[in-house]
């Protein structure tokens, strides 16, 4: 018995220092944390000729002339980097290597990241109704946005498709003018990022970040202490970095804020503001669906709230117009009094009682709920990731993001259509013994969202990087089956939805097929 | 002469499923302070049953229509084995099931996270008219399936492996005694089945931080021949994690805080020798990203005495009066 205490103290020594580890392994990294620098295969100079998705020219907005390289102004502006780099911190380092990963991917980023914080459904008033977010008073409870999958859609298509066209018109200046990089006229500048060939006025990534900043503040006007910290530091890091000069900063600022109005322009006139629709709309779309003889949709929240975004199938698309968008709309579910439809019900049923941890795993993996950056984020993610390893020019990347994201805005509009239409009771409704793996949407089932989404982002992607197109497929069909396995769709929700969002991402692929940028 | 016994009572509130899952349920390390005797060990089955309609959405009190009321169920085994007079090793094993009884969402069940624990009694001194002993209690837990965290409220655990280290002091006047603990939790950060996931800022992982937890327990009562009686109050606090957000779905990195009021009783019968019966209630009086549980269980244990020669030991701290 006298061992004991001189065996328990190295026990609890070797407890002690197996903790040790453990207490400092608490931050977990993202898998984009410490991203090489971009160093695109090609620079893309050309880019000035690509098709823009609403400038009527790469022209249509003027960039001053710039500076000689030779005058006092430019020296200075060449002193202000050699001054920061005199004495650089860790933090402008660190500043610095987080930017350099790209500028379309790290803005994607961010808005995912707002996406996530406002993916929030309000909370009831005492009434039992449901307030409604104020875009004018953004930070009062509930705030503004509700950014839900339909309005996440239209925010990175509309932030994407903004960056695109700005980068275009600043590749025709860069062309135009051809000024150099700043290490390319005095050989002393240090560069922390790798050196290219793009003549550097207007900057490519003060263009992207003016875009950004002026979409932001229409998408997400109550986070503008965020935003604005991100776009000085991304704009700071060029400079630190040696990578631009003070005016080919300011200079590709300004154009991506005026290309971006013009988006703003559109976006405050797409019909998205009044996506929510009225009581009467609410009301309409129950009358129309039972005058067909069918069992409507009812929310099964408590308190009843209304459907998400009922009008948003009205918004403008942006890879075809309004009449094209309603011939996407697919045709009509099993009626809610068939046999057909029973047999669906009864295969969920199936489905969520037999919840093995596989079907657990695939739901949630693919669940992209409350508090998530959406379905459209999550392919975003997916894309990102993909398009870090293809080397490209920033332009390129945003090219290819704004196909995607149009492509995913376009899908939430004929989605949104079709439940809205036809107004088709989930599983759960025809039977409540379903009970579901992951929050269950409050809008009408047929066509699965996901469905849609995934089919749209699948075939997009697959056209640009086809060495990955059998991979895209089964995630789509995977994040497809995820919504059966959770007990929210039905199977014909699902098939209908992934073939439907193929024929929009066709949209898109046609459009990058002629849009000047090759492959 | 029977007084050791009393070591099986409160290895069964051991493991708590604090909460219904909302707070960890792992890494309540065994806390009485009482041991079983050498080559004696004390095993039963125990169930419990937890269900609260209001949480703590942060610090704001809230219920949910569309969970109603959450419960869950326990099914476990627990067990105390004496390998000295000083020394215990005890082990957990529970079986969990949740459900909700309102909204569309699926119930879980599964095992949840096994616990063991090495009690270690090096103090036992008399001071004034009563009893001192002191104990340093370590404990591991980890998930024993491969159960999903992510589904609060109705995940059955949050799978983080922990150790805990427990440090208690036992003091006993008559029929009387005071029993107060602390405990620090390391937990190890966990893997979710999303690849991206929001807390106050973003994270591009499927890896979660744990934030570490601070335990305390205070109990005092009737502890005399056949009958333990007493009153508990205990702390459980997370050390970091973020609140819920408004109308939000909780996360297993949240601050989990909560402070528990209960009772717990235990009586050994004559016959048959060996056997006891326990039961205990608890009421969450304050708390932070938790349901205000009301919580129930109760359990057999029986004692095998694998001591040849003396059929029934007396444990020596149990010198009563």
């Amino acid at each position: 018995m006298k061992k004991l205490p001189l065996y328990i103290s190295i026990l609890l020594l070797l407890v002690t220092a197996g903790m040790i580890p453990f207490a400092c392994s608490k931050n977990e990294s993202g898998r984009t944390d410490d991203l090489p620098a971009l160093q695109p295969d090609k620079t893309d100079l050309d880019a000035g000729s690509w098709k823009p998705i609403l400038l009527t020219s790469a022209n249509e907005f003027p960039v001053s002339t710039p500076v000689a390289t030779t005058t006092p102004e430019y020296i200075a502006q060449l002193n202000e980097i050699k001054s920061w780099q005199a004495s650089l911190t860790d933090n402008e380092r660190n500043i610095v290597k987080y930017w350099s990963a790209g500028a379309v991917l790290r803005w994607n980023e961010i808005l995912r990241e707002l996406v996530a914080k406002h993916n929030l459904p309000p909370y009831q008033n005492d009434d039992g109704t449901y307030p409604v977010p104020n875009a004018s008073n953004p930070l009062a409870y509930p705030q503004f946005p509700f950014a839900n999958p339909p309005y996440a859609a239209r925010a990175y298509a509309y932030v994407s498709a903004a960056q695109y066209d700005a980068l275009v018109a600043a590749h025709y200046y860069k062309k135009l003018f051809n000024r150099p990089a700043p290490y390319k006229v005095d050989a002393t500048i240090n560069t922390l990022v790798p050196q290219t060939d793009l003549p550097s006025y207007p900057s490519e990534d003060a263009v992207v970040v003016g875009a950004a900043v002026e979409m932001l503040k229409l998408l997400f006007p109550g986070d503008q202490d965020l935003i604005q910290q991100k776009a000085e530091e991304h704009k700071r890091a060029r400079i630190i970095a040696g990578a631009n000069v003070r005016s080919d900063i300011e200079a590709g600022e300004a154009l991506g804020k005026a290309v971006a109005q013009k988006f703003v322009a559109r976006a405050r006139t797409d019909r998205a503001g009044a996506a929510g629709g009225t009581q009467a709309d609410w009301t309409k779309f129950e009358t129309d669906c039972m005058a067909r003889g069918e069992t409507p949709w009812y929310s099964q929240e408590l308190p009843k709230r209304p459907p998400m975004l009922p009008m948003f199938g009205k918004v403008k698309a942006f890879l075809f117009d309004s009449l094209t968008a309603i011939s996407l709309r697919p045709g009509p579910p099993p009626l809610t009094g068939s046999a057909k439809m029973k047999e669906e019900t009864d295969e969920i049923l199936k489905l969520v009682n037999d919840d093995s941890r596989e079907n657990y795993r695939i739901v949630h993996f693919w669940a992209d709920g409350v508090g998530t950056s959406t379905p459209p984020g999550h392919w975003d993610a997916i894309a990102a990731e993909d398009f870090i390893k293809q080397h490209y020019s920033e332009v390129r990347w945003a090219r290819n993001m704004a196909l995607l994201n149009m492509a995913l805005m376009d899908a939430a509009i004929v989605c949104w259509d079709a439940k809205f239409f036809y107004f088709n009771p989930r599983p759960s409704q025809m039977n409540p013994k379903i009970k579901t793996l992951t929050g269950l949407p409050n809008f009408p089932s047929y066509i699965s969202g996901h469905s849609t989404f995934s089919g749209a982002a699948a075939t997009v992607l697959s056209h640009l990087v086809p060495g990955r197109a059998g991979a895209y497929d089964a995630m789509a069909r995977e994040a497809s089956l995820s919504r059966m396995l959770a007990g929210i769709h039905y199977r014909a929700d699902c098939e209908m939805g992934l073939e439907c969002g193929k024929n929009i991402g066709n949209y898109a692929v046609q459009r990058a097929k002629t849009d000047g940028a090759g492959d | 002469m029977t007084k050791f016994w009393k070591a099986c009572f409160q290895c069964c509130l051991a493991l708590f499923i604090l909460l219904a899952a909302l707070v960890p349920a792992a890494a309540q390390t065994e806390i009485d302070g009482i041991m079983m005797t050498k080559n004696n060990f004390c095993v039963g089955p125990m169930y419990g049953y937890s269900s609260w309609k209001s949480y703590w959405e942060g610090t704001r009190k809230r219920e949910n229509l569309n969970l109603g009321r959450v419960s869950t169920e326990m099914f476990s085994v627990m067990g105390n084995y004496g390998i000295s007079n000083k020394l215990n090793i005890l082990f957990a094993v529970p079986y969990i099931k949740t459900k909700a009884s309102a909204g569309t969402l699926h119930g879980v069940e599964g095992i949840q996270d096994g616990s063991l624990w090495v009690k270690w009694m090096p103090i036992e001194k008399s001071i004034g008219k009563g009893n001192l002993t002191a104990y340093g209690i370590a404990g591991v837990s980890a998930p024993l399936s491969n159960y999903v965290a992510d589904f609060l409220p109705l995940s059955i655990g949050l799978r983080s492996k922990s150790l805990s280290l427990r440090v208690m002091g036992d003091y006993q006047v008559g029929k009387i005694f005071v029993t107060a603990s602390g405990t620090y939790i390391f937990r190890d950060n966990i893997k979710i089945d999303r690849d991206a996931y929001y807390t106050t800022e973003m994270h591009y992982t499927n890896k979660v931080s744990m934030p570490d937890a601070l335990s305390f327990n205070l109990r005092t009562g009737y502890r005399y021949a056949n009958l333990i009686a007493e009153a508990v109050l205990d702390n459980w606090t997370t050390l970091g994690g973020f609140d819920i957000t408004r109308n939000n779905m909780p996360f297993p990195s949240n601050r989990m805080n909560a402070t528990r009021l209960g009772v717990n009783m235990k009586y050994e019968l004559n016959i048959p020798r060996g056997l006891s019966i326990v039961a205990s209630g608890n009421y969450v009086i304050a708390g932070r990203n938790v349901g205000q549980a009301t919580t129930v269980n109760g359990g057999l244990f029986y004692i095998i005495n694998f001591n040849k020669k003396q059929p029934t030991t007396t444990s020596p701290k149990q010198s009563q009066p």
